[in-house]
């Protein structure tokens, strides 16, 4: 069989290695660019999980490799003027051209064909002479680019400008520097290894600010040795083909066309920050080589079908965890006003691969002096020698403390009638108050008749509600906080229950009152455009219904507006039309909601807490969005919001939802770092692991909380 | 987590006898559901039909299409099919629908592949309103209709299944798959607002007996799902071969939260039957 490969990275001398050792009388031939000398790039970096399979695949190359090896476990983040050090991260790294030395001896013993300076221009012609074509050929794949139509690929550039420095200055562990100057942020990636690898990123502005764009390579270079003196010392900085560039994330639809298949950067990559780009190249490699042994040469399509699918799964997984982690890189000044220690936590945890309780594995010391660092935090006390984990410390809003940082935050149920809460209705107030959260708040309770999602729908409409209400607070003891969640449903209203599905109206509703004249599905009833008289009706039995709320002993407040319900179909410009006051820019759609707002607030007393809950999207094209987001939640909070409940979607059916298992803590950690506004996350989170993680970095004061013995959504 | 067992519907050779007599055991057996599979361009069986039968020689069993294509069909027709089994059997239909992904079967039924996404989403809500209305009857046996499941390993079928569904079917492959799919169902569920869980059901494959079996099951899977590439070589891999390895597969479900998994023989006859019986029967 003979086998073309283009590229003379690791990757294709690594896969040509392993076929030859595989096949010795295969004819193996690699085309590379440059010379064979050619020490282009810095420093490599290895997690340790690799070098088993590095071990399996070719005992001779895994010698070599781990003997050049610098090893290290800790990772050190400089920031505020404080130094903080997490340990047992088990890297391992080498120099890019070491890595390439013993792979073209290898190849060398094992007689493949190794062609350097020669270019490749046209890979149709290399494929049609050989029996496999394999395109390891980098970020810029003339391979890939031959076989567009085929492979499908989709290349995006990240925000952030980025350059690669050497320095001779050793750095013996991963290091992040976070630094301000009057240009801006500059974030640091330094690792050892013979010369260390230091990789300076920016964001454009800040690229812009400091005037790189028209700086050489010297001035580039003094600009850094300035700014970075005090860690670099007396050693200079050096450069190989100095440039900043923005990383290309590259993704295929497919790996493989015919006898032609890609590996390495060509068919993906992953941000420098997860330190994965070799490790998946070398990883393809090896499944390369395992799916001819496993399927036969006589097959190569399921040869390369066998090889996609053994890595599509392993790379998913990298490139999501890179994406996260570039995400953080490209934003990172919103952390600026977290303490330190928070801005390490929040570092470490960045990618979702490694959270609270993996570094309490990894790093116990770290881990605890987290915890102890957390508390005093939280209680404004004296560090104590033992603390515990950060879900568990209190929390305050106004006169209000809460024991924990874990709400339970039941949905909307249909045991009630005409408004009145149903015995299960109440007695599930009871019974979660006993669980174990800080906070417990009652399903959405209808502020009027007409405000019901359906007909049994509990509200807080009439003295005779609220008494019952009253007696729930008095059973559900204190070991909860007890919060109220108001709402009215808006033209969501009069639907049957929500057992068998979502907004399926009633044969025989009631009337519905919205902003603007349109149904909220297409079988949905039209509501009532609302006028003066409507608007200072609902707002007055919102003002009615926060009283009785607080005559029957509620601790908080929460106002939905949210989900397309009445108040949040305001906000948004899809469901509100209005040429009036209440309609038209994002402020003047916040009207009619402040409005609201300031009235219960007028009611609420000053001591208990109110809080909001907003979307941080419509999940729409034209919808309320994020930015619509931070603008509503400062102006809320200018007017004594304390809190925001983060949520997204539903203000029209159509909308475009994600489900994965961090979006919804993402958006309240963008709203909390952007605004700085106490949030509550409301994803689907069940463990303690969830919760110590989401609120050690940051991305939530308060999380919903879905342990798996509390059935919180059911009756 | 009970277990259910996938009727040979699509494997050569399966007549009225074998299907019955699959039905028949399983009803009096370790199993709670029977599925069945659906394909147009194919050498098999029709599921609906299949399950109707089956609703007539069976007591007790759910009746499960696991998984139909739903927008390949009308959307009236499969409302009145559906009601029908669910009378027949007297209200133990279970209708799993997905989009289906295999084009060729689009094209042989005569609607549009490309549309099916936007269309399956009115089609649920369509077939949810002739349950519950009048015009095209018969009423269903379950108050509102069969019991509905949605498959699709998407954001936009996670948002179908807690618009429209009773639950979220899952395609197959490994436990840990099955798992982050079934957590993303459960959140949405969760965030939308819906009271309780959704049920979540599952798929395995097992060829249960010596290596020829284990390379006929394969080669079964090879080429029934050859239009999916890479992906044929992925589910073909993950096909189960020996007692422990079923044993294995169903804890890994049960443990990440599956209600109902149906395993489906990839080689016909009755001895897969009585194979996986034996091995629920004794190791469960």
């Amino acid at each position: 069989m003979k086998v073309n490969v283009i590229g003379g990275g690791p990757g294709g001398l690594y896969a040509s290695a392993l076929l030859a050792k595989t096949y010795p009388d295969w004819e193996i031939d690699v085309y590379e660019r440059d010379p064979a000398d050619n020490t282009y790039g810095w420093g490599i970096v290895f997690s340790d999980s690799t070098l088993s399979r590095l071990r399996e695949a070719d005992d001779a190359t895994h010698e070599r490799i781990t003997d050049a090896f610098t090893k290290w476990d800790p990772i050190d983040i400089h920031f505020g003027g404080e130094y903080i050090r997490c340990g047992g991260h088990a890297f391992a790294g080498m120099m890019r051209a070491t890595l390439k030395d013993i792979l073209r001896e290898r190849c060398d013993e094992l007689g493949v064909g190794m062609h350097w300076e020669h270019t490749v221009e046209d890979p149709e012609s290399y494929a049609a002479e050989a029996d496999l074509l394999i395109g390891a050929d980098g970020l810029k794949s003339v391979t890939r680019e031959a076989y567009e139509e085929q492979f499908k690929p989709r290349v995006r550039m990240g925000e952030a400008k980025f350059a690669w420095f050497g320095t001779e200055k050793p750095f013996d562990v991963f290091t992040f520097i976070f630094r301000e100057n009057e240009d801006g942020l500059w974030r640091v990636h330094a690792y050892p290894g013979e010369k260390s690898t230091f990789i300076v990123e920016c964001t454009e502005e800040t690229y812009e600010n400091a005037g790189l764009d028209e700086m050489d390579e010297q001035a580039g270079q003094a600009y850094f040795e300035d700014l970075f003196a005090d860690h670099l010392g007396d050693y200079d900085l050096e450069s190989k083909l100095y440039q900043w560039r923005n990383f290309p994330v590259v993704n295929c639809r497919t790996w493989s066309h015919g006898n032609v298949c890609l590996l390495g950067d060509a068919a993906h990559t992953a941000h420098f920050s997860v330190g994965s780009g070799t490790k998946m190249a070398m990883e393809d490699a090896i499944a390369l080589q395992e799916s001819f042994v496993e399927k036969g040469p006589e097959n190569l399509e399921s040869v390369l079908n066998w090889y996609e699918k053994e890595r599509r799964e392993p790379v998913n997984r990298i490139q999501d965890a890179a994406r996260t982690s570039r995400n953080y890189f490209e934003n990172t000044e919103r952390f600026t006003d977290l303490d330190p220690e928070r801005f390490a936590f929040n570092l470490l945890t960045r990618s979702g691969r490694i959270t609270y309780d993996e570094l309490k594995l990894r790093d116990a010391e770290y881990a605890d002096g987290f915890d102890r660092w957390f508390a005093g935090y939280a209680t404004d006390d004296e560090r104590r020698a033992i603390a515990r984990p950060p879900m568990f410390q209190p929390f305050s809003l106004r006169g209000l403390r809460l024991e924990n940082r874990a709400v339970f935050a039941p949905g909307p149920s249909t045991a009630g009638s005409t408004g009145h809460p149903a015995t299960e209705q109440r007695q599930r107030l009871v019974d979660l108050a006993g669980e174990g959260a800080g906070l417990v708040l009652t399903e959405p309770l209808a502020v009027s008749e007409h405000g019901r999602l359906h007909p049994g729908t509990p509200g807080i409409f009439t003295a005779e509600h609220g008494e019952y209400w009253a007696e729930s607070v008095a059973d559900a003891g204190s070991d909860s906080a007890l919060g109220v969640e108001l709402f009215h449903a808006g033209r969501r209203g009069a639907t049957q229950p929500r057992e068998r599905g979502l907004d399926r109206p009633l044969d025989d509703g009631w009337e519905l009152f919205a902003p603007s004249p349109n149904p909220y599905t297409s079988r949905s009833q039209t509501p009532t455009p609302m006028d003066e008289n409507d608007m200072a009706r609902i707002r007055e039995a919102f003002v009615d219904a926060a009283e009785r709320a607080d005559d029957a002993g509620f601790d908080h407040l929460q106002l939905n507006m949210a989900h397309g319900y009445l108040l949040g179909s305001f906000l948004s410009p899809l469901t509100n039309e209005r040429e009036d006051q209440y309609g038209g820019s994002q402020e003047a759609r916040l009207t009619y909601p402040l409005e609201v707002f300031d009235a219960v607030r007028a009611v609420w007393p000053d001591d208990k807490p109110v809080s909001v809950k907003l979307n941080a999207t419509d999940w729409r094209p034209d919808g309320f969005n994020l930015s619509d987001a931070f603008a509503t939640g400062s102006q809320l909070a200018e007017h004594g919001c304390d809190l925001l409940s983060v949520v997204a979607g539903q203000t029209t059916p159509n909308d475009r939802p994600k489900f994965d298992a961090e979006v919804l803590e993402r958006y309240s950690e963008q709203v909390r770092n952007e605004i700085d506004v106490p949030t509550m996350s409301t994803n689907y989170v069940t463990t303690t692991d969830d919760l110590n993680s989401q609120v050690g970095r940051a991305s939530a004061d308060l999380c919903a909380w879905y342990p798996p013995d509390v059935d919180v959504n059911s009756l | 987590m009970q277990v259910g067992i996938g009727l040979p519907n699509t494997l050569e050779g399966t007549d009225r006898d074998l299907v019955l007599d699959y039905a028949r055991r399983a009803d009096d057996g370790p199993f709670t559901s029977i599925g069945v599979f659906d394909r147009l361009v194919y050498q098999s069986l029709d599921p609906m039909s299949t399950l109707s039968v089956c609703a007539g020689a069976t007591e007790e069993i759910r009746l499960a299409t696991s998984i139909i294509a739903g927008p390949l069909r009308s959307t009236a027709m499969l409302a009145k099919k559906a009601a029908t089994l669910d009378v027949l059997s007297d209200g133990r239909l279970t209708l799993g629908v997905a989009l289906g992904a295999r084009q060729e079967d689009y094209e042989a039924a005569g609607t549009d592949y490309r549309s099916r996404g936007r269309r399956f989403t009115g089609q649920l809500e369509a077939l949810i309103q002739h349950w519950e209305g009048d015009e095209i009857g018969p009423d269903p046996v379950q108050e509102r209709g069969p019991q509905l499941l949605i498959g699709g390993e998407s954001d936009p079928a996670y948002k179908r299944v807690v618009r429209f569904g009773d639950g979220w079917i899952g395609a197959g492959g490994p436990p840990r798959r099955f798992g982050d799919c079934a957590d993303s169902a459960t959140a949405a569920w969760s965030e939308a607002g819906r009271p309780g869980n959704p049920d979540l059901w599952g798929h395995g494959y097992y060829a249960l007996g010596d290596e020829s079996v284990a390379e006929a099951g394969e080669e079964y899977l090879l080429d029934y799902y050859s239009f999916t590439g890479p992906f044929a070589e992925r589910i073909a891999d993950g096909l189960l071969t020996t007692p422990q390895e079923v044993v294995q597969f169903i804890r890994g479900y049960e443990e990440r939260g599956c209600d109902e998994l149906i395993m489906f023989p990839a080689v016909g006859g009755i001895e897969q039957y009585e194979r996986l019986e034996r091995v629920v029967e004794s190791e469960l």
